[in-house]
């Protein structure tokens, strides 16, 4: 599956995983319930029958909260050892983003860099804002406007795996795009 | 040499058992892992208590590990010690020398009023009490017993809390007296914990030199990074994103007052003192990338020192204040440079090496001690001046945050044992190695105090 097909698909998941995450939100215990429920009324209704509902008109707030909510599952730029270039095989997610951003102007994103732990906290710290402004600088020439965008540099102080492996490294190398 | 090994042996054999017996009275005891056999031997003899009852605990240990720690000492066992005397007339000299002991310390402590007091110390040349003790010399033209081979004496009084402290006075008297340089006892550490079993994980934490009485000055939900001590040692100067960004603090750590510095978009990072106190190095971004900016305290008025487009970053002070070490990258890779802050000029200092970062002076600004980057390893190295020889002091992996004791001696720094960030020391000359041990979470960015007296 390519990039472009996992995050079509991903489109049409994350909001149904979200609208479910809702519904459960009033509680464990409720949610149990309201299954039980479901389950009886499919029972008394007997077999032969299929159910459907229709959809509602969504407003164009949900639209960009499901919007953002798909951005969120893909927002993490790799880099490599001491190296602050976005690869290539990251254009086609950073232009979702933009292509978001440019949309929706009201909205800000707050880039993240990190580095893995070799080399000094301090210039790790330096390192980190370069990688965070690399992506800032891609998601600008696509159009975005750089007031909507801040960048902060945490190093090596927050590593997504805490190991000091090589894979774990390429997992620390990181931009993250935080809305 | 196979007695010396021996001597180890059981020196660290004790040390063991004392850990075992005493576990919790600190969280970083210390482990050590090279340089026994090339230290002095001497002798700390446990001080006679001249009371009735229990007596107070503990003073010769923490004199004997704290010689054994300065990595130039190797106090013999008390169980080989041939006799326990409590003062120079006691000394049976020969029995010393025969194991090779150069000098010998001997005290008493005696109760002075409700917990307090008097402790009194000799420090004793064996070789030379070998030669002089009991013997007379002409002096003013009379016949005297000589003292030439009682190096100090001293005789203080002292609370029943006091203990460790004066501990680590005598110490430092003892250091002074048979190398000639000031020791580093009376001195603390500051660090940086990470625990992330904890709602707020990150902490900012003073400790003796030693790990004993640990303070945690600071608790936070976001990194706090670059303790840095203020030359009174009353302040630190740090890092902290509890705002969700760098923003630079001042914390004075008996009060607890403290005031937020810088707060510039970008990197707020590297705070250090200038040694008279007046002013803060540090690195900001604030006009587009890395560069380094000294701060006017009182004033708040900033002055830009660098200006590159590649990253400059980790000021050092020079012992005379005169100048700045730091971390470029205007060579391509990291490289320390220096940089005259009267007339701006920028010199490069290392060349060996793929990379060299976090560069410290020397208190007498002959070296700069800093991390090295050597097919792929950082170690911690120093560069001897004005020779430029680079000497790699550390077998550790991925060493870090080195910071020096304020009489040079010794290195603190941050570096990983078994896929934890643990604390460790290395001397000067590298022969020394020690470890403190891991405990729960992670332990970085030591920052040595400067004399506290």
């Amino acid at each position: 599956m390519n990039a472009n097909q996992l995050l079509k698909s991903l489109l049409i998941a994350v909001p149904m995983l979200t609208l479910a995450a809702c519904s459960s939100s009033q509680g464990a215990d409720d949610a149990a319930s309201q299954q039980t429920n479901q389950q009886q009324q499919q029972g008394q209704q007997g077999s032969g029958v299929e159910l459907d509902a229709a959809e509602r008109t969504k407003t164009p707030e949900e639209i960009r909260a499901e919007q953002m909510e798909t951005l969120r599952q893909e927002n993490i730029v790799y880099f490599a050892f001491d190296d602050s270039r976005v690869s290539s095989e990251y254009a086609q997610m950073l232009s979702e983003h933009a292509e978001f951003l440019v949309q929706n102007p009201n909205v800000t994103v707050t880039i993240e860099g990190h580095a893995d732990e070799r080399g000094t906290p301090e210039y790790n710290i330096a390192l980190g804002e370069r990688r965070a402004k690399a992506v800032a600088q891609y998601l600008q020439n696509l159009g975005v406007s750089s007031s909507q965008m801040e960048t902060v540099s945490y190093g090596e102080e927050k590593p997504l795996v805490n190991a000091s492996t090589q894979s774990a490294y390429a997992k620390n190398r990181r931009g993250v795009l935080v809305y | 040499m196979s007695m010396m090994k021996k001597l180890a042996f059981v020196l660290i054999a004790a040390m063991v058992a004392t850990l075992l017996y005493r576990p919790a009275q600190a969280s970083l005891e210390i482990v050590i892992t090279d340089g026994i056999d090339s230290a002095r031997p001497i002798a700390v003899v446990p001080f006679r208590w001249l009371g009735d009852g229990p007596a107070p605990e503990g003073l010769t240990q923490v004199i004997a590990a704290d010689l054994m720690r300065s990595g130039k000492f190797n106090p013999i066992p008390t169980n080989a010690m041939p006799q326990m005397p409590s003062s120079e007339q006691e000394i049976d000299y020969p029995s010393w020398a025969s194991l090779g002991v150069e000098a010998v310390l001997v005290g008493t402590i005696e109760p002075y009023a409700v917990d307090r007091y008097t402790v009194a110390f000799q420090i004793v040349d064996v070789l030379r009490g070998q030669i002089t003790s009991g013997s007379r010399v002409l002096r003013g033209g009379e016949l005297v017993s000589s003292n030439d081979h009682i190096l100090d004496a001293r005789r203080s009084v002292i609370n029943g809390d006091q203990f460790r402290q004066y501990a680590h006075r005598i110490s430092d008297v003892f250091y002074e007296t048979m190398t000639g340089e000031p020791g580093a006892f009376m001195t603390r550490i500051a660090y940086v914990t990470v625990n992330h079993n904890n709602d707020k994980p990150y902490e900012l934490v003073v400790a003796d030199y030693d790990g004993y009485d640990e303070k945690v000055l600071l608790r936070s939900p976001e990194p706090l990074m670059s303790p840095s001590w203020s030359p009174d040692g009353n302040k630190l100067a740090y890092v902290s994103f509890e705002n969700k960004r760098p923003e630079i603090f001042i914390q004075d750590i008996y009060t607890t007052r403290r005031e937020k510095m810088t707060s510039f978009s970008g990197i707020n990072s590297s705070p250090v003192w200038s040694p008279d106190g007046r002013t803060l190095a540090m690195v900001l971004s604030k006009d587009g990338n890395p560069e380094l900016y000294t701060m006017d305290i009182a004033s708040k008025q900033f002055t830009r020192v660098t200006r590159h487009h590649a990253i400059d970053t980790e000021p050092s002070w020079s012992p005379d204040g005169k100048s700045l070490v730091f971390t470029s990258e205007r060579g391509g890779r990291p490289q320390l440079y220096s940089v005259n802050l009267d007339s701006g000029q920028v010199r490069r200092l290392t060349f060996e090496g793929e990379q060299n970062l976090g560069g410290t002076y020397t208190p007498d600004g002959r070296q700069v001690v800093m991390v090295n980057r050597t097919q792929g390893n950082y170690h911690i190295a120093k560069q001897d001046y004005p020779s430029g020889n680079m000497q790699i002091l550390t077998q550790t992996s991925l060493d870090e945050s080195p910071s020096l004791a304020p009489n040079g001696s010794m290195v603190i720094y941050s570096t990983t044992h078994n896929n934890q960030q643990v604390l460790a020391l290395v001397s000067v000359d590298g022969r020394f190695k020690a470890r403190l041990p891991a405990r729960e979470g992670e332990v970085k960015s030591p920052s040595w105090s400067p004399f506290l007296r």
